[in-house]
């Protein structure tokens, strides 16, 4: 394999690694934040148990998502110096921004609130968690206004040889980011409501403790219906901005070859790449295809076959990732739909089929995330960014097979030992269940 | 005054103060397993960095951006051609980070050894690689219009070496002086020694280096034509003095001042021979990339002035409260008393 081939493996490994991690940490920040309030407003112990435990896993998994994450950012030097030299007089901006803006509250506050609990006032220490919980979203936005930079470049020219910056605020304002922002935090809030919801009806199926559970359970099904609502809803516009920017994307996501006007969905679709056409196609609803991605019924879709072999995507990956995702999206929308309406009925213990489908339903949001970015990068390619810069063009020249090879094991290796240590405690202590033992929070405050 | 040298300073600046502030957090790692005679004495240790050291470890994220948005071609260049060296220092940073969540997860002895010494190992190892990296910085790297000619073990020069060994020395006495001053007793009276076994040893290093430094590098060029800028390289070693003097004096948080200045002057003493070099090339200095030939266009730098200028004075507002928040001593009782993660 080229250093090409293993730099890509290596940006797929290390980004989809981080992002087991990151959705969990924008959801559960907020859901802890939550409670603590509800805490600090009541002064009901419940809640700051609550806090206290669902808060250890959050801090479990944001371990992981803080060391991976900085393999991302020299990577970009490291492997695709190209694309670094070319392009870093707009992309660096908002990377270094990130950084300053959102990883120091961040990282700053979180300490204030592991090691707080008896250095700052009770208000003081709910709003450190809300301060996190922002500075998370914050930094996914600025993050993510970078990739979706990549996706549809736009305030820059070409001049001395590379992409310069010559409108900040076009950038800030990208339609294509701010929709990837929108989509991205929502289906973050997704993974933690069923997973809070996963590990309450765990509990609830051995009645441990249902006052707990159930009053955590109840936070997330609410959580997770609007999160669930608006992950749909934004991803929709989201197709709509795919479609308008990216027509090979989105004919790849849809698999559609021929340009017609008033295309339909058909529900079972196989893709046959070789032959440039679908080899199943049933079940079809009329102009569906068309509503979505322009949101009129006759509108016109190109087909793959009116673009140049050389700028097509791999159709199968992308077509079938989007596929799941949605389709678990519409999943996932029906069971917070039951889990809202039993919380509230307060009927849940007599279910318990439906609290084991939802013990097994904690990995799907993480699956639909990681389906997310196959559709978003995968169907970019050939492009590192869209229309400027060919991915092949973008790997770095310095760097020798050998050396890609080696960093592509450690990289796996350390991982695969990190990622197994790291589920096996959020695991160990997900059982566990909450901790009664209060006294060492719950004293009169210093000073 | 020109963007690309606010930049320079800026990004001098970062990085002085990511090892002034991440130094004591490498330097304990590399001391608590020594220090701490059993469980609960490590953790004291663990727990005084607890609060802090993501918080510092940022100042690296950030100059590694700022390195990005202000110099894009010296981030693409530094960064691939370093690629080794880069990997090593990424693995390490990553297995501290989680050995520290991880270590007080579970109870049995085997588990704490296993991440007492990951926290070791990868403490070591960026102290070490960061000192080699600057000091290649300094010398320059081997590239012309073929690209670049070196490789991990070209890096390990004796310059590189010895460079590489500083560093260690500085961080090792940092940090010891840093526990020092925030634990009690006889915890404290032993980093304390520790800081004065180890101050003759980073005096016969810091000679050493300045004096390879005028055969090895281009560095004091800058300072024989405007020989004010000695100050810088006078207030390093004068504070290095200090830290045994209020050592000597019993006065430990002075001397951890004295070697906050020591570590930040050590850097801008580097970066200021640099200038306006970010990597000279040493086998043709046509290739060297400087400031000018390697920044962004003016108006990013602008649209990054900005934000710095607003954003990084409330980024050293809430790390002074936060350090004083944390400002107490951290005792034996407290930590049992299982208050915090660590
Ligand atoms: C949608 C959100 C999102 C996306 C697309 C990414 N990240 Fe991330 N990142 C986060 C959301 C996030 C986070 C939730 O904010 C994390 C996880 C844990 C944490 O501390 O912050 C984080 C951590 C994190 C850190 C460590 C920060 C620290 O030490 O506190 C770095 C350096 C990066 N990320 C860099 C990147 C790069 C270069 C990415 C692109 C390839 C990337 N992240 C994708
Ligand atoms: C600013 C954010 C991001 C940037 C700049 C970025 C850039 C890149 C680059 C340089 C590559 C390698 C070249 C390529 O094959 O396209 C890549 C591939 C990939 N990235 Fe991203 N990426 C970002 C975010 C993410 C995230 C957060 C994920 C989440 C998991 C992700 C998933 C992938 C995948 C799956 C590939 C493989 C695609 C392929 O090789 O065909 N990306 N991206
Ligand atoms: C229910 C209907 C859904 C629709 C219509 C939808 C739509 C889309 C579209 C069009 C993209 C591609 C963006 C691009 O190419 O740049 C995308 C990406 C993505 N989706 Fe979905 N999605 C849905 C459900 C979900 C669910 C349930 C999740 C996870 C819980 C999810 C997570 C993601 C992620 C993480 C990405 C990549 C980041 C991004 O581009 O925003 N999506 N989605």
């Amino acid at each position: 394999m080229d250093v090409l081939t293993l730099s890509r493996l290596q940006f797929a490994v290390t980004s989809m690694f981080h992002f087991i991690f990151v959705p969990l940490t924008l959801g559960l920040s907020m859901m802890v934040a939550y409670m603590e309030t509800r805490y600090v407003a009541s002064g009901n112990e419940l809640y700051l148990k609550m806090a206290k435990f669902w808060g250890k896993l959050f801090l479990i998994n944001f371990a992981l998502g803080v060391v991976t994450g900085i393999t991302l950012e020299f990577q970009f030097g490291m492997n695709w110096a190209e694309y670094s030299k070319y392009v870093g007089d707009i992309f660096g901006a908002p990377l270094a921004i990130e950084a300053t803006v959102a990883f120091f509250l961040e990282s700053v506050f979180i300490g204030v609130w592991i090691f707080g609990w008896n250095k700052v006032s009770k208000k003081m220490h709910a709003v450190s968690i809300w301060i996190v919980a922002f500075a998370t979203n914050l930094s996914a936005l600025w993050i993510l206004l970078a990739n979706g930079w990549m996706q549809h470049p736009v305030g820059y020219v070409l001049r001395n040889g590379r992409a310069e910056m010559v409108d900040f605020l076009a950038m800030v304002t990208n339609p294509y980011g701010l929709l990837k922002f929108g989509h991205q935090i929502v289906s973050g809030y997704t993974v933690a409501a069923f997973f809070v919801m996963g590990v309450s009806a765990w509990h609830l199926l051995r009645k441990n403790r249902p006052d707990f559970f159930i009053t955590s359970f109840k936070m997330a099904a609410t959580f997770g219906l609007v999160s669930t609502l608006l992950v749909a809803a934004i991803g929709d516009f989201h197709a709509v901005e795919v479609a308008k920017t990216q027509p090979a994307k989105f004919a790849a996501m849809e698999s559609i070859w021929e340009t017609k006007h008033g295309v339909g969905l058909n529900l079972f679709l196989l893709p046959d790449e070789k032959r440039e056409c679908n080899a199943i196609e049933r079940l079809c609803i009329p102009n569906m295809v068309s509503m979505l991605a322009f949101h009129t019924p006759n509108a016109e879709i190109k087909g793959l076959k009116d673009i140049p072999k050389s700028e097509r995507p791999p159709v199968s990956p992308v077509f079938y990732s989007f596929r799941v995702m949605v389709g678990l999206g519409t999943l996932f929308i029906l069971l917070s739909l039951v889990a809202v309406f039993l919380s509230r009925k307060g009927k849940l213990e007599n279910y318990p089929l439906f609290l084991k489908l939802l013990v097994f339903a904690i990995p799907l949001p993480y699956i639909a995330n990681q389906l997310g970015w196959i559709v978003a990068e995968v169907g970019r390619q050939p492009w590192i960014v869209y229309g400027v810069l060919k991915t092949s063009d973008a790997v770095s020249k310095a760097i020798s097979t050998p050396q890609v090879i080696g960093s592509l094991v450690g990289f796996t290796l350390l991982y695969g030992v990190l990622g197994f240590v790291d589920i096996y405690l959020l695991a160990k202590f997900a059982r566990k269940g909450p901790d009664d033992d209060l006294s060492a929070i719950i004293k009169p405050t210093r000073k | 005054m020109e963007l690309q040298i606010i930049w320079f300073v800026l990004w001098s600046v970062l990085w002085a103060v990511y090892f002034m502030l991440d130094g004591f957090v490498l330097g304990s790692g590399m001391l608590h397993v020594f220090l701490g005679k059993n469980d609960g004495e490590r953790r004291v240790f663990i727990n005084t960095i607890g609060p802090v050291w993501d918080g510092n470890e940022v100042w690296l994220i950030t100059a590694g951006g700022a390195t990005f948005a202000a110099f894009p071609t010296t981030y693409a260049l530094m960064f691939s051609y370093l690629y080794t060296a880069l990997l090593l220092l990424l693995f390490a940073l990553i297995v501290r980070g989680v050995s520290y969540e991880f270590r007080g997860k579970e109870d049995g002895a085997l588990w704490k050894k296993t991440w007492d010494i990951a926290i070791l190992v990868s403490s070591f190892l960026p102290a070490l690689l960061f000192g080699v990296a600057f000091g290649n910085i300094f010398a320059g790297f081997p590239m012309d219009a073929a690209g670049y000619h070196g490789s991990l073990i070209y890096l390990l020069n004796p310059y590189g070496l010895l460079t590489g060994i500083l560093f260690v020395l500085l961080f090792l006495v940092h940090g010891a002086l840093y526990l020092e001053v925030k634990t009690v007793g006889d915890l404290s009276r032993r980093a304390g020694a520790a800081a004065d076994k180890l101050w003759p040893a980073l005096l016969v290093v810091a000679v050493a280096f300045l004096g390879y430094t005028k055969f090895a590098t281009k560095l004091y060029d800058n300072y024989f034509s405007a020989p004010y800028l000695l100050v810088i390289p006078l207030l390093a070693v004068a504070a290095l003095l200090g830290i045994r003097i209020f050592s000597a004096k019993g006065k430990p948080l002075a001397a951890f001042a004295a070697s906050c200045v020591t570590i930040l002057m050590v850097v801008f003493t580097g970066v200021i021979g640099l200038f306006p070099n970010l990597i000279p090339s040493n086998i043709d200095p046509a290739y060297s990339l400087t400031i000018f030939n390697s920044s962004s266009s003016p108006y990013t730098l602008k649209i990054m002035t900005v934000v710095a200028f607003i954003f990084v004075p409330i980024v050293i507002a809430y790390k002074i409260w936060v350090y004083r928040v944390f400002r107490g001593k951290v005792t034996v009782e407290e930590v049992l008393e299982d208050r915090g993660a660590y």
